[in-house]
C-alpha cells in the first residue's frame, strides 16, 4: 500500500507538555516492541486465497454446460423409465370397480374376515423378469407422526425385557385391557396389511399358479439386524412369546405369521418387516412378492391371468384405495417419469436462460466497459 | 458493603448541600458521601451465575427456547426429542456466559488499576501511602509533580510561592496551556507543615456534586471566620500537577461525585443497528412462525375431521383428544416446536463469535500498531465491529487527536527573507540533514530545523536576524526553570510562546532567567541583562503583546509581536516595501497551515518614554476606568513600529491526518471537530488538516450571543446553502409542522456547494436549546465540515446526541482526553487515542489505537470487512434456516398436518451446530471482496455500508423468499423422485427414513454449495470447513445409521441401514443433483443479471479492480496534498489575559532562583572568569 509515511521528528516545543514526555518515553520504548502483533498471514488477513468472480466468462458456459448435461440426463432417464412396463389393478372395491371385490369390501367393513375375490386381467405383452408384485395403498397416513412413533424397536429387536415391557409410545396398543403386553406393540404393527394374493396364469383353459417368491423383499439390515425374534425358550418360539398377547387386529399371534418357516415367522417375517418400514407419503407401494421361479423366471408372458385376493384389509372407510401392481425394474428402479421430465424441463430452461443472459451481457457490455474506464 | 453487589435502597436522597470537616472522618461519614473508588464491573464471584442467567434469559431468543423446552415436556405436544432444544440452548448460554465473565473480569482489572493507584494521605499527623479507593471526603492528601489529581480537591498549600499550583487540564477540557490555581492565604500558611495540616479543622459547606467544570461555590469556616471558595481553589480529578513540587489538598468530592465523573455521561450498553434490526426481525419471524403454525393447525383440524376421524381404524386418537379442533390446538404447539429453527438461537452465538474474531483482527493488525510507544490497536468492545463499516459522522477532538499537541517553530521571515524551507527538497524525510546546534550548549536537543541559511545568518551577525531572535527571547511571558545547570525548562502559558522562545534559544538567544524587573538573555554566548520596564500584555482585542526593555547599553526598545492584521496597522510608513515582501511570506506560511505572527520593534526616546512610563504608572494605580486608560496608553506607544519579520509555527498534526481526512471525506464521511480550544486555533487546524479549504464556497461562523442572533446566523447560512429549504413545499418543513409525525429522523439534504461551519461553545449552548436544535442540525448537516470550539465535555456529548436524534446515521467519536469521555460514550462507536498519559478516554472507548490516521484503516478496511462479513453471514444464516425449516411446512400437507419432521431428529440437533456452523463461520471470518489496499484506494466502496444496503428489511425478505423457494425445491424434488419409486432391486424406497435421509442430504449439499457461492475469498480454511462439514455429515450418518450403533442404543438410532440402502441408488443422487442445481443456478443467474443491468457502486469498483489486476500493478499514485489555501492564519494566542501582570508583580517568582540571580553562567563563563 505504498511506502509507509516517514515519521517526522517533532520540533521544538512545549517541553513540559504531554507531547514532550511522550517523546522521551517513545525513545525509551521504541526498542522494546513487546506488543507488536505477529506478522503471520492469518493475523494480517493475508491468507492466500482463490477469488472466483462471477463474470460472463464463467456464468454463461456454466449455464450452457449444465443445461446440456441436464438435457442428456433427462433423455436417458426418460427413455429408461419408458422401457419399464407396469400393470396396475385397483381392487379396493369401491363403486364401479367392475369386479367382485366390492362385496368383500362391504363385508370387511362389517368386520368379517377371510372374504376372497378374484380379478381377471390380460397382459397384452409380456413383462420381462424379474417381475415384482406390489400392493399400493392411498390416502393411508403411515407418515402420521403419532402412527410413526407407535412402535417399540427394542421389543422388535428381540430384547426379552422389551418384549414384556412395551414402550409407552405404543399406547393405546401397548397392553390389552387385562394389562398383558402386546407383542408386537403399537399402531403400525396392529394395522399390518393382511390381504394375500395368489396369481394364476390362464392358458389352454387351465389355471396354472404362478409361484410368488417372498424372500428378500425387505432390507437386509432390517431382517438381520433391526428385527429379531426373542430368544427361543426350550427351542420353541411360542414359548418365547409367552406372557404376551397378539395385537387386537391380528387373527393370531406373531409367531404364527409364517408358522411353517422358522426363518420367516415372528418378528422376522418379511411381510411384517416391510410393513413396519413406514412410508413417507400417504400413497405408497410396498413390495409383496417377486416372480422369479419356475416357468416364470424370465417374466410373465402375455395372456390372461387371475389374481385371487383374500380381502381382509378395510380401506374404504377412510376413502383409501388398494391396488396390486406388476412391474418390471431397471437400473434406476421402477417406473418414475418425474426425474426424466424434470431434467428435460430444467435443462431447456437453463439453455434458454443462458441465451437471455448472453443477450443481456452483449447489450450492457458497452456500458459496463465505459464504467471501468 | 452493598449486598451481592446490588444497592438495595441505597440511593441517597438528593444531596442539596455538601458539608464536611477536614481531618474528621467520623463527622464526614455520617453523610455517607461516596468514597473515591470507582466501580464499572457488573458481577462478583457469587452473583455471576444467577445475574448472568437472568440477563441472558431477557434475550428474547433465549427465553423463547426455554419456553420451547417446557413445551417439549408436555407429551401431547412434544413432537421432537428434548435434546434438539437443550443441546443448543446449553451451548449458547455457556458461550455467552464465558464471554460475559471474561469481559467483567477485565472491567474488574481496570477498576482495580485505577482504584489502586497510590496516593499519600495525611492520617494522624503522618503521611501514609494509600490507594485511591480508600480516600474519603475530608481527607488531606499530598500530590507531587506530574501526579494525577486523585479527587476534586480544595487546594490548601503548595511548594510554590503564594501557594500557586500549575495544572494541566488537557484531560478535562483539551486546553494545553497550564492553568494556575491559588490557595487561600489562610490555608497557604499551613505550608508543608504536617502538624499544622493535621490540626487544620476547617469546615466546608459547598454545593452538591454537579457537572459544571468551571463553577464552584462554597465557604470555608475556620476559627469562626468565613472564607469564600471558588473555582480558582479547586483542583479537579483528571488534571495533572505540573511544575509544582508538591501541594496539599482537601478532598471535597470523591469517586463518582467528582466533576470529571459527573461529566462522563451515562455508560449505556451499546448495540449495533444490526442488533436492533435483528430484534425486529426476530419478532417478524415469530409472527411468521405463528402464522405458519396457525395454518398448519387449521389444516390439522380439517384433516382430522375429514380423514383422521375415519382413519381411527388404524390410528385411534390419543386419550383426551376427542375433537378435531382440540387436536388442531395441540398441533399448533407441536409445530411451534418443530418450526422453532426459524428463530435462530445459534444466530446470536455465531454473531458474537464473528465479532470476536473480527475484533481480534483489529488487535492483531500490524498496520495499526504504533512502534514508537509500542501500542497496538485494541478492540475493547467486541460487539460493535460491523458498525465500523457504517459510519456517517465522525466527531473528533482536536488536541492530541488531530494534533500532536506540539508547537514547532517551522519558518520565519526576517527582513524580507524567508527561512525554513528545506534546501530544494519538497518533503522532509528522515534523511534530511538537520541543522547542527552543537555550537550552542544551551540548545534544546529536541529542536529541529532544516534551513542552514538561518544559522549562517545568525553566526555572521546579521543585525536584523539578531534583533529578530532578541525579540523572541524578550517578548513573552514564559517562565524558565533551571534545576540543573544548563538544563533549561520553559513553562509557557501557551505552547506557541514556548516554541518561539525555544527557537530563539537554539539560535543563540537563550532566555535564561527573569525577575520582575529584569530578563537575562545569553546572546550568542554573552550574558546580558535587560531591564524589563513594561509588559503590554496580550488580550482578546489587542491580539498583540509588547515589552519595553532597556538594554545593558541603555537603549530603550519596544518589542511587539501580534496578529498580522493588527500589527500591520501599526507599522511605520517607511516599511512599505518590506511589508509587501513579508505579506507574501505570510500568505505562503498561512497557505501551509502554519500559525503566523508578525514581529516588530520600535526604539523609544528616553524623554518620551519617561513621560509615558509615569502616565502608565498613574493609570495602573487609578481607581476608575483603569482598563480604558491603560489601553489608550498602549495604543499610543505601539505605533510607528518597524517591521522585523514574521514567525510561523506549526501546530504539529499527528502523522497522516490530512490524508486520512481526505480519504474519509471521499468515503462520504462527515467530520465534525469538537474542541475545547479557541476558535482561531480550531479553524487553523481545520485549514491545516485540509478540512477547510479555499475551494469552499463559504465558511460560516456562528458566534451569536443570544438565541435570536444564533437563529438568524443559522438561517442566513442555510439560506445561502439551500435557498429552497425555506419554501413551504419543503418536505422537512411540512413534516415538522405536522405534529402527528412521530419520527424525528431528517432525510439527507444536499447543499448547493461545499460549505464549512464554525460555531463556538457559547452559541452552541443557545443552538442546543429546544427550538433551535432543528435549525442547527439542518444547517450543520448541509455543511461538509463543522467545527465546534470552546465546547464543554457535556456539549460534545450533546452534539453527538443531536445528530443521533435527527439523523439516521452511525456516529463515531474519537478523542484522547477525559473531556472526550462523554462524547465517546454517547456516540455509537467511541474511539480512544491510546499511548497518551491519561487513560480516561481509552478506558471508556470501544476501540483504541495510537494515531488518528489508523482510523482510516479501522473504518475502510476492518469496518468494511466486518460489515460485509456480518451481512453475508446474516443473509446466509436466515436463508439456511428458512430453507431448513420450511420443508416441514410443505411436508405438513402430506402427513396429515401431524407435526411429523422431515429429518432425523439427530440431524435437526446437529444441523446448526455441526453441519453448517463452520463453513459460515469460515466465510464470516475470512471473506474479503477486495483486499485492504484496494479498500483504501477506493473509499467509495465504503458507501453501501453507510446506506445499509447489504442487510436490511428488504434483504431479509429476499432471504426469506430465497429460503422459501429452496424449501419448495428441497421438498418437492425428493417427493417427485420418491413417489411410487422403487429401488433397482425392486424393493420399495419410498419409506419415511429414506425420504428423510434424501431430503436432509439434498438440503446439506444445497446449503454447502450456496455458501461456496457466497464466499468470495476461498482460503484453504474455507475449503477445509466446507468439505470437512460434508465429510463429517456423511461420516456421522453412516456411523449413526450403522448396525453397531443400533445394537448399542437401539432406541436412539432407529435409522439403521438407511444410509447404505438409500445412498447406493443412482436415482437418489440424481435427485440430489437436480435439487442442488435447481436451488443454486437461479441465484447465479440473478446475480449475474443484476450485476450486468443494475451494477452497484461496489460492482463497478470490483470490475475496475478486476481490470486493473489483469494489467501489471501500477504504482500507487502518490497522495500529494493540495495546499492551495491563501487564508491568513489568525493569531493563535490564548484568549485569556496573559501572565504579564503576574510576572510584573513578581508573585510567581521563587524567592530563591538557583542560577539566575547572578546571571553569570553561560557557555562562555570560563572565559568570563578569566576576564
Amino acid at each position: 500500500c505504498g511506502p509507509p509515511r516517514a515519521v517526522l521528528g517533532s520540533g521544538a516545543g512545549w517541553p513540559a507538555g504531554p507531547g514532550g514526555e511522550a517523546q522521551v518515553r517513545r525513545t525509551a520504548m521504541a526498542a522494546a516492541a513487546q506488543n507488536k502483533p505477529d506478522n503471520t498471514a492469518f493475523t494480517q488477513q493475508r491468507l492466500p486465497a482463490w477469488q472466483p468472480l462471477l463474470s460472463a466468462g464463467t456464468a454463461l458456459p456454466l449455464f450452457f454446460c449444465v443445461g446440456l448435461a441436464c438435457l442428456a440426463l433427462g433423455l436417458g432417464l426418460h427413455f429408461s423409465s419408458a422401457t419399464i412396463r407396469e400393470r396396475e389393478l385397483d381392487y379396493s372395491g369401491g363403486a364401479g370397480g367392475g369386479h367382485n371385490c366390492s362385496s368383500c369390501a362391504n363385508a370387511s367393513r362389517a368386520g368379517a374376515a377371510g372374504c376372497t375375490c378374484s380379478l381377471h386381467f390380460e397382459l397384452a405383452e409380456a413383462l420381462p423378469g424379474p417381475v415384482c408384485l406390489y400392493y399400493e395403498l392411498s390416502n393411508y397416513y403411515q407418515n402420521h407422526r403419532r402412527y410413526g412413533v407407535s412402535r417399540d424397536d427394542r421389543q422388535l429387536s428381540g430384547d426379552s425385557w422389551g418384549l414384556s415391557n412395551p414402550a409407552k409410545e405404543c399406547s393405546p396398543f401397548r397392553t390389552d385391557p387385562q394389562g398383558m403386553p402386546i407383542a408386537p406393540c403399537g399402531a403400525i404393527a396392529n394395522s399390518l396389511f393382511n390381504d394375500t394374493f395368489a396369481l394364476y396364469h390362464l392358458a389352454n383353459g387351465k389355471a396354472s399358479p404362478v409361484p410368488l417368491d417372498n424372500r428378500g423383499i425387505s432390507w437386509w439390515t432390517d431382517s438381520n439386524i433391526k428385527f429379531s425374534n426373542p430368544e427361543l425358550v426350550n427351542g420353541s418360539l411360542p414359548a418365547a412369546f409367552k406372557g404376551t398377547v397378539k395385537p387386537p387386529n391380528w387373527p393370531h399371534a406373531a409367531y404364527l405369521l409364517d408358522a411353517g418357516n422358522p426363518n420367516n415367522t415372528g418378528f422376522i417375517n418379511e411381510d411384517f418387516i416391510v410393513w413396519m418400514r413406514t412410508a413417507a407419503l400417504p400413497t405408497f407401494r410396498k413390495l409383496y412378492r417377486r416372480v422369479r421361479q419356475g416357468n416364470f423366471s424370465s417374466g410373465l408372458p402375455e395372456g390372461s391371468y387371475r389374481l385371487d385376493i383374500t380381502y381382509n384389509y378395510p380401506v374404504l372407510s377412510f376413502q383409501g384405495t388398494k391396488k396390486v401392481i406388476f412391474s418390471t425394474v431397471s437400473w434406476m428402479g421402477g417406473k418414475n417419469p418425474f426425474l426424466g421430465i424434470a431434467y428435460l424441463v430444467f435443462g431447456s430452461a437453463c439453455i434458454l436462460t443462458g441465451f437471455v443472459m448472453l443477450a443481456v451481457h452483449l447489450r450492457y457490455q458497452q456500458q459496463n466497459q465505459m464504467d471501468v474506464e | 458493603m452493598p449486598l451481592f453487589g446490588l444497592k438495595f435502597g441505597k440511593k441517597k436522597l438528593n444531596e442539596e448541600e455538601r458539608q464536611l470537616q477536614a481531618n474528621n472522618r467520623d463527622f464526614n461519614l455520617q453523610f455517607e458521601y461516596a468514597n473515591n473508588s470507582i466501580k464499572t464491573s457488573k458481577y462478583n464471584f457469587f452473583t455471576f451465575l444467577p445475574l448472568n442467567l437472568f440477563e441472558q434469559f431477557q434475550r428474547i431468543a433465549n427465553a423463547y427456547f426455554l419456553f420451547l423446552l417446557i413445551l417439549q415436556l408436555i407429551p401431547q405436544v412434544s413432537s421432537l426429542s428434548w435434546f434438539t432444544t437443550v443441546v443448543p440452548l446449553v451451548l449458547v448460554l455457556t458461550v455467552s456466559g464465558v464471554k460475559d465473565a471474561i469481559d467483567d473480569f477485565n472491567r474488574h482489572k481496570s477498576d482495580n488499576h485505577v482504584n489502586n493507584r497510590p496516593v499519600q494521605v495525611l492520617i494522624n499527623g503522618r503521611l501514609k501511602d494509600d490507594k485511591w479507593m480508600n480516600i474519603q471526603v475530608g481527607d488531606i492528601i499530598k500530590l507531587e509533580n506530574n501526579n494525577f489529581v486523585t479527587a476534586d480537591l480544595l487546594l490548601l498549600s503548595s511548594s510554590e510561592p503564594h501557594s500557586l499550583v500549575y495544572i494541566e487540564t488537557a484531560e478535562l477540557d483539551g486546553e494545553t496551556n497550564l492553568k494556575v490555581k491559588q490557595a487561600l492565604t489562610v490555608t497557604a500558611d499551613l505550608g508543608g507543615d504536617l502538624q499544622k495540616l493535621t490540626d487544620f479543622n476547617g469546615e466546608i459547606k459547598c454545593e452538591a456534586p454537579n457537572n459544571k467544570l468551571d463553577k464552584f461555590t462554597g465557604t470555608l469556616m475556620l476559627h469562626g471566620e468565613k472564607f469564600a471558595l471558588d473555582n480558582e481553589k479547586l483542583l479537579l480529578r483528571g488534571c495533572t500537577i505540573r511544575n509544582t513540587e508538591w501541594c496539599f489538598g482537601l478532598v471535597i468530592y470523591a469517586g463518582p461525585d467528582t466533576k470529571l465523573m459527573q461529566n462522563c455521561g451515562k455508560t449505556t450498553f451499546k448495540r449495533t443497528s444490526i442488533d436492533r434490526l435483528m430484534n425486529v426481525l426476530v419478532l417478524v419471524i415469530f409472527a411468521f412462525l405463528a402464522l405458519m403454525c396457525f395454518i398448519l393447525a387449521i389444516g390439522n383440524g380439517i384433516w382430522e375431521y375429514d380423514t383422521g376421524y375415519y382413519f381411527q381404524v388404524y390410528l385411534p386418537w390419543t386419550d383426551g383428544v376427542n375433537s378435531a379442533p382440540y387436536s388442531g390446538f395441540l398441533i399448533f404447539w407441536s409445530y411451534v416446536i418443530i418450526l422453532n429453527t426459524v428463530v435462530p438461537i445459534s444466530l446470536y452465538v455465531s454473531v458474537e463469535i464473528i465479532r470476536l474474531g473480527n475484533s481480534f483482527y483489529i488487535d492483531w493488525d500490524r498496520k495499526m500498531y504504533y512502534p514508537l510507544n509500542d501500542t497496538p490497536a485494541q478492540a475493547r468492545t467486541t460487539t460493535l465491529n460491523e458498525e465500523l463499516g457504517q459510519i456517517k459522522y465522525i466527531f473528533s477532538d482536536k488536541t492530541g487527536t488531530l494534533t500532536q499537541n506540539i508547537m514547532a517553530f517551522n519558518k520565519c521571515s526576517i527582513n524580507g527573507k524567508s527561512y525554513g524551507d528545506v534546501n530544494g527538497m519538497a518533503e522532509i524525510t528522515e534523511n534530511t540533514v538537520k541543522v547542527d546546534f552543537s555550537y550552542n550548549q544551551l540548545a534544546d536537543p529536541k529542536f529541529v530545523f532544516y534551513d542552514h541559511r538561518l544559522v549562517e545568518a545568525t553566526k555572521l551577525g546579521d543585525a536584523e536576524t539578531h534583533r529578530f531572535f532578541r525579540l523572541l527571547s524578550l517578548c513573552h511571558t514564559v517562565m524558565p526553570e533551571e534545576k540543573k545547570e544548563g538544563n533549561l525548562v520553559y513553562q509557557a502559558q501557551s505552547p506557541d510562546e514556548g516554541a518561539l522562545v525555544t527557537a530563539a534559544r537554539n539560535f543563540g538567544f537563550v532566555f535564561r532567567a527573569r525577575t520582575p524587573e529584569t530578563i537575562t538573555v545569553v546572546e550568542m554566548g554573552e550574558t546580558k541583562m535587560y531591564e524589563l520596564l513594561a509588559i503590554l500584555d496580550f488580550n482578546n482585542v489587542r491580539k498583540r503583546m509588547s515589552v519595553i526593555v532597556r538594554s545593558p547599553e541603555g537603549d530603550l526598545t519596544l518589542y511587539c509581536k501580534g496578529a498580522d492584521t493588527i500589527v500591520y496597522e501599526l507599522l511605520h510608513p517607511s516599511c512599505g516595501a518590506l511589508k509587501e515582501e513579508t505579506m507574501e511570506h505570510l500568505n505562503e506560511f498561512a497557505g501551509e497551515g502554519l500559525r503566523t505572527l508578525v514581529v516588530a520593534y520600535k526604539t523609544l526616546q528616553k524623554e518620551y518614554f519617561e513621560d509615558w512610563h509615569k502616565r502608565h504608572h498613574e493609570a495602573n494605580t487609578a481607581l476608575g476606568g483603569r482598563e480604558e486608560k491603560l489601553s489608550e496608553l498602549y495604543e499610543e506607544i505601539e505605533k510607528d513600529l518597524m517591521l522585523l519579520g514574521a514567525t510561523a509555527i506549526e501546530d504539529k498534526l499527528q502523522d497522516g491526518v490530512p490524508q486520512t481526512i481526505e480519504t474519509l471525506t471521499k468515503a462520504h464521511i462527515k467530520i465534525w471537530v469538537l474542541t475545547g480550544d479557541k476558535q482561531e486555533t480550531a479553524v487553523n487546524i481545520g485549514y491545516s488538516c485540509n478540512m477547510l479549504h479555499d475551494d469552499m464556497k463559504d465558511v460560516f461562523i456562528i458566534e451569536g450571543n443570544s438565541s435570536e442572533d444564533v437563529l438568524n446566523e443559522l438561517r442566513t447560512a442555510r439560506k445561502k446553502m439551500k435557498p429552497d429549504s425555506f419554501l413551504d413545499s419543503d418536505e422537512i418543513n411540512i413534516k415538522f409542522e405536522n405534529p402527528s409525525t412521530k419520527s424525528r429522523i431528517l432525510p439527507e439534504e444536499q447543499a448547493n456547494g461545499v460549505y464549512g461551519l464554525v460555531i463556538n461553545g457559547h452559541s452552541l449552548a443557545y443552538a442546543l436549546e429546544g427550538n433551535l436544535e432543528l435549525e442547527l442540525v439542518r444547517t450543520a448537516c448541509l455543511c461538509k465540515v463543522v467545527i465546534c470550539c470552546r465546547v464543554t465535555p457535556l456539549q460534545k456529548a450533546q452534539v453527538v446526541e443531536l445528530v443521533k436524534k435527527y439523523k439516521k446515521a452511525v456516529t463515531l467519536a474519537i478523542g484522547d482526553g477525559a473531556n472526550d469521555v462523554s462524547m465517546i460514550k454517547t456516540a455509537h462507536i467511541g474511539i480512544g487515542i491510546s499511548g497518551q498519559e491519561g487513560m480516561q478516554a481509552v478506558l471508556s472507548s470501544d476501540f483504541s489505537f495510537a494515531q488518528f490516521r489508523y482510523l482510516q484503516r479501522l473504518l475502510l478496511v476492518h469496518g468494511r470487512w466486518s460489515y460485509i462479513r456480518m451481512c453475508k453471514f446474516l443473509r446466509y444464516f436466515f436463508y439456511k434456516n428458512f430453507a431448513f425449516t420450511l420443508v416441514h411446512f410443505w411436508y405438513g400437507f402430506f402427513c396429515g398436518f401431524s407435526a411429523q419432521t422431515v429429518y432425523d431428529p439427530w440431524f435437526i440437533t446437529l444441523y446448526n451446530l455441526v453441519y453448517t456452523s463452520l463453513p459460515v463461520l469460515g466465510m464470516s471470518l475470512f471473506d474479503q471482496d477486495v483486499d485492504d489496499c484496494w479498500s483504501m484506494r477506493y473509499p467509495h466502496l465504503y458507501e453501501p455500508g453507510q446506506q445499509n444496503l447489504y442487510f436490511n428489511k428488504i434483504e431479509f425478505v429476499k432471504c426469506m423468499l430465497h429460503g422459501i423457494y429452496s424449501s419448495l425445491v428441497l421438498f418437492f424434488i425428493p417427493y417427485g423422485a420418491m413417489y411410487d419409486a422403487v429401488r433397482g432391486d425392486g424393493k420399495a424406497i419410498a419409506d419415511y427414513q429414506s425420504f428423510a435421509l434424501m431430503a436432509q442430504t439434498c438440503l446439506l449439499i444445497v446449503v454447502s454449495v450456496q455458501i461456496g457461492l457466497d464466499t468470495a475469498y476461498w482460503t484453504a480454511v474455507n475449503q477445509f470447513f466446507i468439505w470437512g462439514s460434508l465429510s463429517v455429515y456423511f461420516a456421522i450418518i453412516f456411523t449413526m445409521y450403522s448396525d453397531g450403533m443400533y445394537l448399542i442404543f437401539s432406541a436412539s438410532f432407529p435409522f439403521i441401514g438407511t444410509a447404505r440402502n438409500t445412498l447406493n441408488q443412482p436415482s437418489v443422487w440424481l435427485a440430489i443433483f437436480l435439487s442442488t442445481i435447481l436451488c443454486v443456478l437461479p441465484v447465479v443467474g440473478c446475480r449475474f443479471l443484476k450485476a450486468q443491468i443494475m451494477p452497484t457502486v461496489s460492482d463497478k469498483v470490483l470490475r475496475k479492480i478486476r481490470e486493473a489486476k489483469k494489467r501489471p500493478p501500477s504504482p500507487l499514485p502518490k497522495m500529494r496534498l493540495r495546499r492551495t489555501s491563501t487564508r491568513r492564519s489568525g493569531y493563535a494566542f490564548s484568549h485569556q489575559h496573559g501572565f504579564g501582570a503576574l510576572i510584573m508583580s513578581g508573585r510567581n517568582m521563587r524567592p530563591k532562583l538557583p542560577f539566575t540571580t547572578t546571571g553569570t553562567f553561560s557557555p562562555n563563563s570560563e572565559r568570563n572568569r578569566h576576564n
